[in-house]
C-alpha cells in the first residue's frame, strides 16, 4: 500500500455521492509504449451536468486523460466508469455516452457535412434521425454548407462540423479537447455560448484548454495537470478566493527611488520606475492591513494621486501552482 | 441500442464505404472493365487463335473465370486496405476506435462493402465477357460460392493490409507485387497442368491456384486440383485471415497506444 494522497483522499466524498457522477477515474496512469509516463495515478470525479475544465500545460497529459475515457488509449492501471459502466467491461454503455470533440482537425474530405453526420449517429448505435441532424447543423451554422464537401469548408467550420459530429448521437457527457485551439474570438463566443446551452439541457461537459480565460469564463470546476499529474481539483469559484491575491496599487504623485526605511519590511514592492508602490495580500487572511499600511504610508510623506486593487486572474494561479510545482 | 450487436454501426459503416464508391464510380467500374476488355483482346483474339482449346474449352472462354479472379482479387484488396488506411492515416479513425463498436462490427461494415464492390465488379465483368465469348455456368450455385467466398477473404487480407500499412507506399506494393504475380502464376491465362516440374509443384503453394481452379470448375466442370482442396484451401485461407484481424483488434495492434 502506498501512503495516503491528496488524490486518495478524493476518494471518499466521491463514494459517497457515488450515483452523482458522470466520471469516475480511480489511480489511472498511462505509460506509451516509449516508455514515457503520461499520466501519474490520476483520481478524478466528474460530476453530472458540471462544466469541468482541465488545464494545463502543453504535453501535460490532457489529451492522453480524454483519449483513455473515449477508448482511444489503452490505460496501463487504474479504472474509469462511465455513468457507472466500466470502460472496459461495459465498453458499449459506456462510449454510447459520450461524444468526443477532438484536438486535432480531422475530417473526412470528399463527404457532406450530413453524410458525415449519419456515420457518427450510426456507430453510436442510433437511428438515422434527418431532422436531429438538420437542427444541429442549424444551431452550428452549417446547413448552408449540407450540400458541400467537407475539403471545401473553412477551418472554423471544421471545427463546428467536429462538434456536430460530436453532438449526432445525442451524448450526456461531451468532451471538447482544446476547442478554441485555432478558432477566431468571435467563434469562440458563438461555442462558449453553446456550450451553455448544452450544460443547460442536462449535458456533462469536460473541456481542456491552456487558454485560462476560457476555464475562468466556462468551467464550475476547474482541474490542473501537470507533467501527468493531478495538481489540483477544485470549484473555480473556491478556487480562486483561496489561491487568489490582491493587489494594491498606489499611483505616487513622485516616483520614489527606493521604499522609505518607515515602510520597510511590509512587503512592498515599487513599479513603473518608482511611480507605482504595490502591495500584494492574501485574501484569505482576515485582516489585511490596509488601513494601518495607509496610515504608515502617509506618515512617511508619501503622496498618491490613486489607488486601485485588483484580484489575480486563474491564468495568475496556475502560473504559481505550476511554479510550485517544478 | 441493441446489447449484443451494434446494426446500425455496421449499417453506418457499410453505407459510407459504399458511397465513396458510389463517388468514385467511373474509376471504380469503369476502368476494370476497359482492361478487362482488352485482356480478351490481347489474350483472347490475339493468342486464342493460336491456342485452339484446352481441355476442351475454347481459350476464349476458359480465361474468363481468371480474369473474374483477377479483379476479384485486386479490387478486394485495394478497397478493403484503402477503406482502413484512409482513416488511420488522416485521423478519422478516433471516432471509431471511440464508438461503441466490436471489432466484428468494423469487419463486417468494411469488408463486407469491399467484397460487396468485387462482387459486382466481378459479375459485371462477367456480363462483358458475355459479348465475347459464349459463356456457360455448369454449377452456378457453386460459381457464386467462390465468388462471395474469394471476395470476402480477400478483403479480409486487405483490411489487414491497410491495419498493418504505415505509408502508402506498402499499402500499393502489396497488390502490385504479391498479388498481381500470384494471380498470373495462379493461372488466370493458362492451366497450370500444361507446366513442367519443378515449377507445377511450386504453383501449388500459391493459394490462388486454388480459387481459379474451384472457380473455372464451377463453370466448365474442368479443374486443376481437386474441388474439395479448393474449397478448403479457400476457407483456410479466410480463417487464417480472420484470426490476424481478430489478434490486431484484441492487441490494439497499429490501433491503439
Ligand atoms: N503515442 C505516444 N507515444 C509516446 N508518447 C506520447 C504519445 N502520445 C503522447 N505522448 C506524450 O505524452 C505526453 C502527454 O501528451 P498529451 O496527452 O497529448 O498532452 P496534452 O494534451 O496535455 O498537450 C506528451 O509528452 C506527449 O509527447
Ligand atoms: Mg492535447
Amino acid at each position: 500500500m502506498h501512503s495516503l494522497t491528496a488524490s486518495d483522499a478524493q476518494i471518499r466524498p466521491a463514494r459517497a455521492s457515488a450515483g452523482m457522477s458522470a466520471i469516475s477515474i480511480r489511480n489511472l496512469s498511462k505509460t506509451y509504449a516509449s516508455g514515457f509516463q503520461a499520466l501519474k495515478d490520476i483520481t478524478l470525479e466528474i460530476r453530472h451536468g458540471e462544466i469541468f475544465a482541465l488545464l494545463g500545460p502543453n504535453g501535460a497529459g490532457k489529451t492522453t486523460l480524454i483519449n483513455i475515457v473515449c477508448g482511444i488509449v489503452t490505460p496501463s492501471a487504474g479504472s474509469v466508469r462511465v455513468g457507472g459502466h466500466d470502460i472496459a467491461a461495459h465498453y458499449r454503455a459506456a462510449r454510447a455516452m459520450i461524444g468526443l470533440v477532438p484536438q486535432e482537425l480531422t475530417t473526412d474530405a470528399f463527404e457532406t457535412p450530413p453524410a458525415t453526420m449519419r456515420l457518427s449517429r450510426g456507430l453510436f448505435g442510433k437511428a438515422g434521425n434527418p431532422a436531429y441532424i438538420e437542427k444541429v447543423l442549424r444551431q452550428l451554422s452549417l446547413w448552408d454548407k449540407r450540400n458541400s464537401r467537407i475539403v471545401t469548408l473553412s477551418g472554423g467550420m471544421k471545427r463546428r462540423l467536429l462538434i456536430a459530429k460530436a453532438l449526432a448521437h445525442e451524448p450526456q457527457i461531451l468532451f471538447l479537447d482544446e476547442p478554441s485551439a485555432g478558432v477566431d474570438v468571435e467563434l469562440r463566443k458563438d461555442m462558449w455560448q453553446l456550450v451553455r446551452s448544452l450544460r443547460a439541457s442536462g449535458v456533462t461537459i469536460i473541456l481542456t484548454t491552456h487558454y485560462i480565460e476560457e476555464a475562468e469564463e466556462m468551467a464550475d470546476r476547474v482541474g490542473v495537470i501537470n507533467k501527468g499529474e493531478l495538481i489540483v481539483v477544485e470549484d473555480k469559484v473556491e478556487l480562486m478566493r483561496k489561491l487568489g491575491r490582491k493587489q494594491l496599487t498606489l499611483e505616487l504623485r513622485e516616483p520614489l527611488a527606493a521604499i522609505p526605511a518607515a515602510l520597510s519590511g511590509r512587503g512592498l514592492a515599487l513599479a513603473a520606475d518608482g511611480r507605482q508602490l504595490i502591495y500584494s495580500y492574501d485574501t484569505r487572511s482576515e485582516g489585511t492591513g490596509i488601513t494601518d499600511l495607509l496610515d504608515a504610508i502617509r506618515n512617511a510623506g508619501v503622496k498618491f494621486k490613486d489607488l486601485q486593487t485588483t484580484q489575480s486572474s486563474l491564468e495568475d494561479i496556475f502560473v504559481g501552482l505550476l511554479r510550485q510545482g517544478s | 441500442m441493441n446489447p449484443t450487436m451494434n446494426l446500425y454501426a455496421v449499417r453506418a459503416i457499410y453505407l459510407y464505404e459504399m458511397s465513396r464508391t458510389a463517388r468514385t464510380l467511373l474509376q471504380s467500374v469503369v476502368s476494370p472493365v476497359i482492361s478487362t476488355t482488352l485482356y480478351f483482346i490481347v489474350f483472347g483474339a490475339a493468342i486464342g487463335t493460336r491456342i485452339s482449346q484446352i481441355d476442351g474449352v475454347s481459350y476464349g472462354a476458359f480465361i474468363v473465370p481468371g480474369l473474374i479472379m483477377l479483379t476479384l482479387l485486386t479490387q478486394s484488396v485495394m478497397n478493403a486496405s484503402f477503406g482502413i488506411y484512409f482513416p488511420r492515416f488522416v485521423g478519422t479513425i478516433y471516432e471509431i476506435l471511440s464508438a461503441p463498436v466490436s471489432s466484428f462490427e468494423i469487419v463486417l461494415g468494411y469488408v463486407g462493402a469491399a467484397a460487396t464492390k468485387s462482387i459486382v465488379l466481378g459479375l459485371i465483368i462477367l456480363a462483358t465477357s458475355d459479348l465475347f465469348v459464349p459463356v456457360r455456368i455448369a454449377h452456378p450455385v457453386w460459381m457464386v460460392a467462390f465468388l462471395v467466398l474469394t471476395a470476402v477473404s480477400a478483403s479480409l487480407f486487405g483490411f489487414i493490409l491497410g491495419l498493418w500499412a504505415d505509408s502508402f507506399e506498402k499499402l500499393q506494393v502489396v497488390p502490385l507485387l504479391i498479388i498481381t504475380p500470384l494471380t498470373f502464376l495462379g493461372g488466370t491465362f493458362y492451366s497450370t497442368n500444361i507446366l513442367e516440374e519443378p515449377w507445377r509443384t511450386i504453383t501449388l503453394f500459391d493459394p490462388i491456384v486454388y480459387l481459379i481452379s474451384g472457380f473455372r470448375w464451377s463453370f466448365f466442370n474442368i479443374a486443376e486440383v481437386n474441388v474439395g482442396l479448393s474449397l478448403g484451401v479457400t476457407l483456410l485461407f479466410m480463417a487464417i485471415c480472420l484470426a490476424i484481424v481478430w489478434w490486431f483488434f484484441k492487441t490494439g495492434y497499429r490501433l491503439k497506444n
